[in-house]
């Protein structure tokens, strides 16, 4: 009955904030459903982190409104900070703690029943029983992450903000990373993710795109891909840095990129695009439509940002 | 639902400070170091007995009496003769250039008074700028005075000689009436660093958290101002009193310091004095963006102190507006509270005008700090 229609976990609109002149956040709306994995891509600086900051109450808005776990994002952020779990983008445990400290310590602020209980049982999971003297600030990077992650779970959030948490993580990590975040997802945990990562952003089951602090582009990876209405080639022949150059000169080419022997070329209008083939392009190279993949459309939905933004 | 100040939130945080504390070796040091440094710099340089004072005579009596006084003056490795006098205004031109750091005058009728058993007076113009120069120079004079007298006063004088001082030596100090010496500096160094210690800790321990991104953690858990804020101080309450005791033990069992009056009671009022130099801290780390900023407005802070106090220089001697100033710094109280109690024995009855201005002071700050703190990161 309910369950056709839940709540969202996050629903928010109009969120603008600014910091002197400069506008990190332009009117952005979201809507976000419960168990969703949710991710959050933009090019540096374009205001992802300040968004997330604004969720937990970090950051009070300049404007909009809107709901966090169903609280009010203006008035309750103190209520909301106990139901989320807030991995920053920069490691921001005390490196002058040990692994065992640092948890301990959220356990404590959190209020967490069974302290002991769930400190230890949180360093089993990250398999970290044996180093929990070690100081946090001589883990690897990887292991931070790890650590902050299960930090921020320590109190059994709702909702769970992870800022890039992959960044500088190596590959199998990465993998078993989204394979955690996928599991608890199952369980009924909403998260909300920020990265830069192609292959990451295609593990999320809606993303949103911002650049220049406004939403360019929101839904499943397919919705998006659809509604960017790209056309992308793929070209194949010999010379192919020559040619990139004269085919980015030409106006119905928004981005050409070179791809091993071959290049994919992106543009609008289908039509533009061949005529522009059969005039630069030599004999010996070839065309074929392709579909576009995400990073063709985020790569042009920066460029139109930039075009109407900047 | 409104969340109140939580205990346990509080205890998590003081816990976590001590650990901090513990293992950050530069705070540690400076806790230690501070005090112990200061005491060497302080207490044993002065300590040091200068010796050959460049000092001046003006004699208007020409006796026995005075030549022999002067001989052994010479003869002594404390003053060194440098002129000779003929008017006062002569003496009081030395002493203000600087020439001379004392002047002995032997006022006319000297020996004849003497002789009549009127206790005549020696007049010492001292230059009491460096207090334990003079103190110890003047002490000299004293044994001089007297062993001369013992010798010269013969025969059917004899009988002055058993009285207490046939002559008596009075010292003029100018610049610094109050003789600021050892006994004076040492108590004092409670006060001053306190006053170092506790402003830079707290300042830097809070600023830490901002420019590591800790802080930006900490606010997106559900502690509040106030458990950060006391979490941070209740730590330093306690180094403050382990710098404290270290001062005082030094002062006792190195220097020497006759203690007058109760410690109790000290220890007692030192916690307003404290509080009141951890909210400077505080306000300034809700100031400061990092912690070197957080380090120079503590120095802004702590010269001022150490200047217009009466620490360094004598309050009374101190131009008027400067004493104003100086009545604002909770460190000129305590400089008050401490020598009162350590040096007179004062109770808590005539301790109590020096207490509520850093009460005052401590209250204002910590307003301002409290309503400073970012619970937000804007
Ligand atoms: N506290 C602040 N004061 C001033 N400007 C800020 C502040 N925080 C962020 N900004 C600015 O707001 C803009 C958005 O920053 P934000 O950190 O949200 O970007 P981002 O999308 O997280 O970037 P990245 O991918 O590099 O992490 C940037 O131009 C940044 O310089
Ligand atoms: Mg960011």
């Amino acid at each position: 009955m309910e369950a056709a229609d839940p709540k969202p976990i996050i629903d928010v609109r109009d969120v603008t904030k600014s910091f002197g002149s400069k506008i990190a956040v332009n009117r952005i709306a979201m809507r976000v459903q419960p168990g969703e994995i949710y991710g959050f891509l933009g090019p540096n600086g374009s205001g992802k982190t300040t968004f997330l900051r604004m969720l937990c109450g970090l950051l009070t808005p300049d404007e909009g409104e809107g709901t966090c776990l169903g609280l009010d994002i203006r008035r309750q952020a103190a209520e909301i900070k106990r139901h989320v779990g807030y991995m920053t983008q920069r490691f921001s445990y005390y490196e002058d703690l040990s692994i065992h400290e640092n948890l301990d310590f959220v356990a404590r602020v959190y209020g967490i029943p069974q302290r002991r209980r769930a400190v230890d049982a949180a360093l089993d999971r990250l398999g970290l029983s044996a180093r929990r003297k070690q100081l946090a600030g001589q883990l690897s990077g990887g292991w931070k992450q790890r650590l902050a992650l299960a930090a921020s779970l320590l109190h059994q959030p709702k909702l769970l903000l992870l800022d890039e948490p992959t960044a500088g993580v190596d590959p199998k990590a990465r993998r078993d990373f989204w394979e955690e975040i996928h599991r608890l997802a199952d369980e009924g945990l909403t998260v909300l993710i920020t990265t830069h990562y192609m292959d990451e952003a295609e593990r999320c089951h809606r993303l949103a795109y911002i650049a220049y602090g406004r939403l360019m582009a929101q839904g499943t990876v397919q919705e998006v891909v659809a509604n960017a209405a790209l056309v992308t080639y793929r070209i194949a022949g010999a010379r192919q840095s020559a040619a990139a150059e004269r085919l980015r000169s030409a106006p119905a080419i928004t981005q050409a990129v070179a791809f091993g022997r071959s290049l994919h070329v992106s543009g609008h209008d289908r039509s533009a695009m061949e005529a522009v083939f059969r005039d630069v392009l030599g004999p010996d190279q070839t065309w074929e439509p392709i579909p576009s993949d995400l990073e063709d459309v985020f790569i042009s939905l920066m460029r139109r940002a930039e075009d109407n933004f900047k | 639902m409104r969340f109140g100040f939580s205990i346990t939130r509080f205890a998590a945080i003081v816990a976590k400070e001590f650990i901090q504390m513990r293992r950050d070796r530069l705070t540690f040091a400076m806790v230690l170091g501070i005090p112990l440094l200061q005491l060497v710099l302080f207490g044993f340089a002065i300590n040091s007995d200068p010796k050959h004072l460049p000092t001046a005579v003006l004699v208007q009596d020409h006796s026995v009496f005075s030549r022999s006084l002067i001989e052994a003056m010479k003869r002594s490795d404390y003053f060194q003769l440098t002129s000779v006098l003929t008017s006062e205004e002569e003496a009081r031109d030395r002493i203000r250039l600087g020439e001379a750091q004392f002047v002995l005058q032997i006022p006319v009728d000297f020996a004849r008074r003497l002789l009549r058993g009127e206790r005549p007076e020696l007049l010492m113009l001292a230059d009491a700028t460096d207090p334990a120069a003079t103190s110890s120079a003047l002490g000299i004079l004293n044994d001089l005075l007297r062993r001369t007298l013992d010798r010269e006063l013969r025969g059917p004088n004899e009988w002055l000689r058993s009285r207490v001082g046939a002559a008596r030596l009075i010292i003029h100090a100018s610049y610094n009436p109050e003789r600021i010496s050892q006994y004076n500096i040492v108590p004092g160094l409670m006060g001053v660093v306190l006053t170092m210690t506790m402003v830079l800790i707290t300042a830097l321990a809070i600023t830490r958290e901002s420019e590591r991104g800790t802080m930006e953690n900490l606010l997106s858990t559900p502690v509040r101002p106030l458990e950060v804020t006391l979490g941070k101080i209740i730590p330093y309450i306690l180094v403050g009193y382990i710098q404290a005791s270290l001062i005082l033990a030094a002062a006792r069992f190195i220097f020497q310091v006759p203690v007058a009056g109760s410690v109790p009671l000290l220890m007692v009022v030192m916690i307003v004095f404290i509080i009141a130099n951890l909210a400077i801290g505080i306000t300034f780390s809700t100031i400061a963006r990092n912690q070197l900023q957080a380090m120079q407005m503590g120095f802004f802070f702590f010269l001022p102190s150490i200047l217009l106090s009466g620490f360094m220089f004598p309050f009374r001697g101190m131009p008027v507006w400067a004493q104003h100033l100086g009545e604002i710094l909770p460190l000129t109280h305590f400089l008050r509270i401490v020598r009162g109690i350590l040096l007179k024995g004062n109770g808590p009855r005539e301790i109590a005008p020096e207490v509520w201005p850093i009460a005052l002071f401590a209250v204002g700050v910590l307003m301002v700090g409290l309503k400073r703190f970012r619970r937000t990161l804007d």
